[in-house]
């Protein structure tokens, strides 16, 4: 049992007929009761995977069902997801739920903050944070060692002294959050001479290599260790107590009692040496994190005797990466399917949805450009912010994804849709209406047949960009080849990566051709592009 | 059901005192012409004259800002203008054919627009008549064909419902000059042929006077002249006339008009590229 297959299985019931893949991938996202599955989710990072996936084995093995939904998009979506029901309990920190969530000024101790975020996130969502699991994950500032002994640095105070000359390499998360980097600018003074947003998996490897001179980390980050950094000390005790937690939404605490039970066993069991310890094996030396967490609730006697599966030996991140593809040739082709029916069935939609819009639109050309650009404006928004948007409302999984893709490939189509059937070539409009010919007449048998090539852009431009855009479903749980992206991203593993950007690429690739044999077959002959 | 055909009382094409401004030039100041049944009567003028916006009120493609236009002895503006249409056949310089659909499918397409019986017969009727033999051309797409017979085609398509009007717009204007001979020998010889009442907008008097009883010297929105060739030739009514004749090589030598010359008309022979819209002002 691989790592990509356990993210998927629970979502994707495997090979099987076109129908009743169909049938099961627009079933809607079940709510919990007695016989239902508990839905565990995570943020898009080792730790938050290796957390959540100790809560699901912890859970499987106090004889629960459970579903697993990992690697959602952010903190907002992750909690969102939470809130609408949409998962049932994800591991998130006490500090992010204070500053992040709440929106409050980042004090206060431990304990505070526990009490803070528990009162807050009951009374308002229903939410509750069970009791911490030990550790604190604070974002810890690195500098490299020789930096460090050049310039004497040893807090954070002291990088302010010297930060105009360094250049800093920051998450996204870390720029925009008041507990990150415009909180520390305040609060120390701390002014780098350039900032660049780097994501998590090329973070350290930008510091050591010297591209950046400074980065935010997390203190139980694996593989802080495996280079030659030094975190400074935040001596002004600037960053909140970032306790880690699992946070549960208001269903499960509500009707499922053994799960809320099971859980709080898990209660002050790891420390951060602990946590980095477990973190390490999965994001530095590359091991299952089903069976780094499987070892971890053994050792620690919350699960009895020998594991129920049976484990194969630790996967060491070697071998080639075509091997590596080979051995997953059955999951990636799994993914691959669902993520073509994503890409399907938001893609036919569209299409019959914009393809007779743009017809009526012709009709009624005063209003056409303004509800067009009107639809254009879903383009702009950024994918990761469009499903975020879309939670409230649809909830997490594949209805959503289906949603934001279907807006993303509307405007491509409707465009072209439209602009194909007004720019129709003049003269022959013009002598069909001098023969009598009523404008359904000539929508029907000249503007339609003459703008197929130009529609079929549309809807090929939308196909490519669909296929890319559905990678991102898998922040919001919908599957397909994103989830190894998300994934293999969380986990610094560029192999895993790669097994679900190659096919989404190829898939990208075939799409379009295949589009364009059915281009040339729908086209009326005598409108081929003469060559 | 068959359209019926407008009735014929009265003159075939009638206009009065017709007045057509697009936004505030007038294009058509104060024109009155009115042909019988029967006959062929050319427009001619320089780019922007009118001609062509003259020729789309018999079909309410334009409709008019005053005057009355009539077909039939029918004002045009108490007939529903889908089905005038399909009563009169019509013709444009760049033929406007349907380039997916198949020649027949092309020349057919009154008869059925019209729900004629056996409008496949009609259209290899009208193609025969043009000189394309159906059997030939008829499963042939547009692009199939030279510019000569793509005009052929637009011909047999306005045709091929039997009207009693054509209007034909320039059919020849993008036609090279061999072609263009032949075409113009084939449209002089059907029109009297079928004896049907045709009006023809063509930039070059040499034309409008070999295919035409009579040829309507159209200027700024006013008529010049309107008289059968013969008289036209022997006493042009106006030093432009007499300009436009002498350009054209239809003026005998020495009689040389002194006046000024007529702008913007290439001489006769060669087509000038592409005509400025009716709405330019003269």
């Amino acid at each position: 049992m691989t790592r990509l297959r356990r993210f998927t299985r629970a979502r994707w019931a495997g090979p099987s007929t076109l129908w009743v893949a169909l049938a099961l991938f627009l079933c809607p996202v079940p709510t919990v009761a007695q016989s239902e599955p508990i839905t565990v989710g995570s943020k898009p990072f080792g730790e938050s995977f290796l957390l959540a996936e100790i809560f699901a084995q912890l859970l499987e093995n106090r004889g629960l069902s459970v579903e697993r939904r990992f690697g959602l998009g952010a903190t907002a979506i992750a909690f969102q997801a939470l809130r609408t029901g949409a998962i049932d309990v994800y591991p998130e920190y006490t500090g992010t739920g204070l500053v992040a969530l709440l929106n409050q000024s980042p004090e206060g101790s431990a304990g505070d903050v526990f009490r803070i975020v528990s009162r807050e996130f009951r009374e308002r969502w229903g939410a509750h944070w069970l009791p911490p699991l030990g550790f604190e994950n604070t974002y810890a500032i690195a500098v490299r060692t020789e930096s460090a002994e050049a310039d004497g640095l040893r807090t954070l105070s002291d990088l302010a002294r010297v930060a105009d000359r360094y250049i800093g390499g920051f998450s996204p998360d870390f720029i925009g959050r008041s507990d990150g980097l415009p909180g520390l600018q305040s609060a120390y003074g701390i002014r780098v001479r350039e900032q660049r947003s780097l994501l998590p998996a090329v973070k350290y490897e930008a510091l050591n290599s010297g591209e950046v001179d400074v980065v935010d980390g997390y203190s139980t980050d694996g593989r802080i260790e495996r280079y030659d950094f030094v975190v400074l000390e935040d001596d002004l005790g600037f960053f909140p107590p970032y306790q880690a937690s699992p946070l549960v939404g208001r269903r499960l605490w509500d009707s499922r009692p053994d799960a809320v039970r099971a859980l709080s066993e898990l209660a002050g069991l790891f420390d951060e040496e602990a946590m980095r310890a477990l973190n390490r094996r999965v994001e530095v030396d590359g091991q299952e994190i089903e069976v780094v967490a499987r070892e971890a609730l053994t050792e620690l006697g919350l699960v009895a005797g020998p594991a129920f599966r049976v484990v194969k030996a630790n996967e060491v991140r070697s071998g080639s990466l075509g091997a590596y593809l080979l051995a997953r040739r059955a999951e990636i082709l799994d993914l691959t399917v669902r993520h073509i029916l994503l890409v399907m069935v938001s893609l036919v939609g569209a299409t019959l949805v914009a393809i007779p819009l743009g017809l009526l639109l012709e009709r009624s050309r005063r209003g056409a450009e303004v509800i067009i650009r009107g639809i254009g404006l879903f383009q702009t928004i950024p994918s990761i912010a469009l499903l975020a948007f879309m939670i409230p409302i649809l909830g997490i999984g594949v209805v959503p994804a289906l949603v934001a893709l279907f807006l993303y490939s509307l405007f491509p189509i409707l465009r072209n849709t439209y602009t194909g059937i007004c720019d129709a070539d003049l003269a022959t409009v013009d002598s069909a209406r001098s023969l009598g010919m009523t404008d359904g007449q000539i929508l029907k048998y000249i503007r339609f047949p003459l703008a197929i090539p130009v529609i079929m852009a549309g809807v090929r431009t939308a196909a490519v960009i669909t296929v890319g855009t559905a990678t991102l479903a898998a922040f919001i749980g919908a599957g397909g080849l994103g989830d190894p992206i998300v994934a293999g991203l969380a986990l610094s593993d560029s192999r895993m990566i790669l097994s679900g950007a190659i096919p989404a690429a190829v898939l990208a690739f075939l799409v379009d051709g295949a589009l364009g044999i059915l281009q040339r077959i729908v086209t009326p002959s005598g409108l081929e592009i003469a060559g | 059901m068959r359209d019926p055909a407008p009735p014929t009382r009265g003159p075939a094409l009638s206009a009065k005192d017709v007045v057509k401004r697009f936004g505030s030039v007038p294009v058509l100041n104060r024109v009155t012409l009115s042909l019988e049944r029967g006959d062929i009567v050319a427009l001619v003028g320089e780019s922007g004259a009118g001609k062509t916006t003259l020729l789309r009120l018999f079909n309410r493609m334009v409709t008019a800002d005053e005057g009355e236009v009539s077909v039939g002895g029918q004002p045009v503006q108490s007939m529903n203008p889908v089905k005038l249409r399909r009563s009169i056949g019509y013709v444009q310089q760049e033929g406007g054919l349907i380039p997916h659909w198949t020649v027949l499918r092309n020349a057919a397409l009154v008869p059925r627009l019209r729900n004629m019986a056996s409008p496949d017969n009609l259209a290899s009727m009208a193609l025969q008549l043009v000189g394309l033999p159906p059997d030939e051309f008829g499963s042939r797409r547009p692009r199939e064909l030279s510019g000569g017979q793509r005009q052929r085609v637009a011909l047999a398509r306005a045709l091929a419902a039997e009207p009693e009007i054509i209007l034909l717009d320039e059919p020849f204007r993008a036609l090279d000059a061999i072609t263009r001979a032949e075409l113009v020998e084939t449209v002089q010889a059907l029109l009297r042929e079928i004896g049907i009442t045709a009006l023809l907008v063509t930039h070059d008097i040499r034309t409008a006077l070999e295919i035409a009883d009579r040829v309507a010297v159209l200027r700024g929105g006013k008529f010049e002249q309107i008289a059968p060739a013969a008289e036209l030739r022997s006493s042009p009514a106006s030093d432009y006339v007499r300009q436009l004749l002498y350009r054209a090589g239809e003026a005998p030598a020495g009689e040389a008009p002194a006046g000024e010359a007529p702008a913007g008309e290439a001489p006769a022979g060669e087509a000038p590229a592409g005509e400025a819209p009716a709405g330019e002002a003269p």
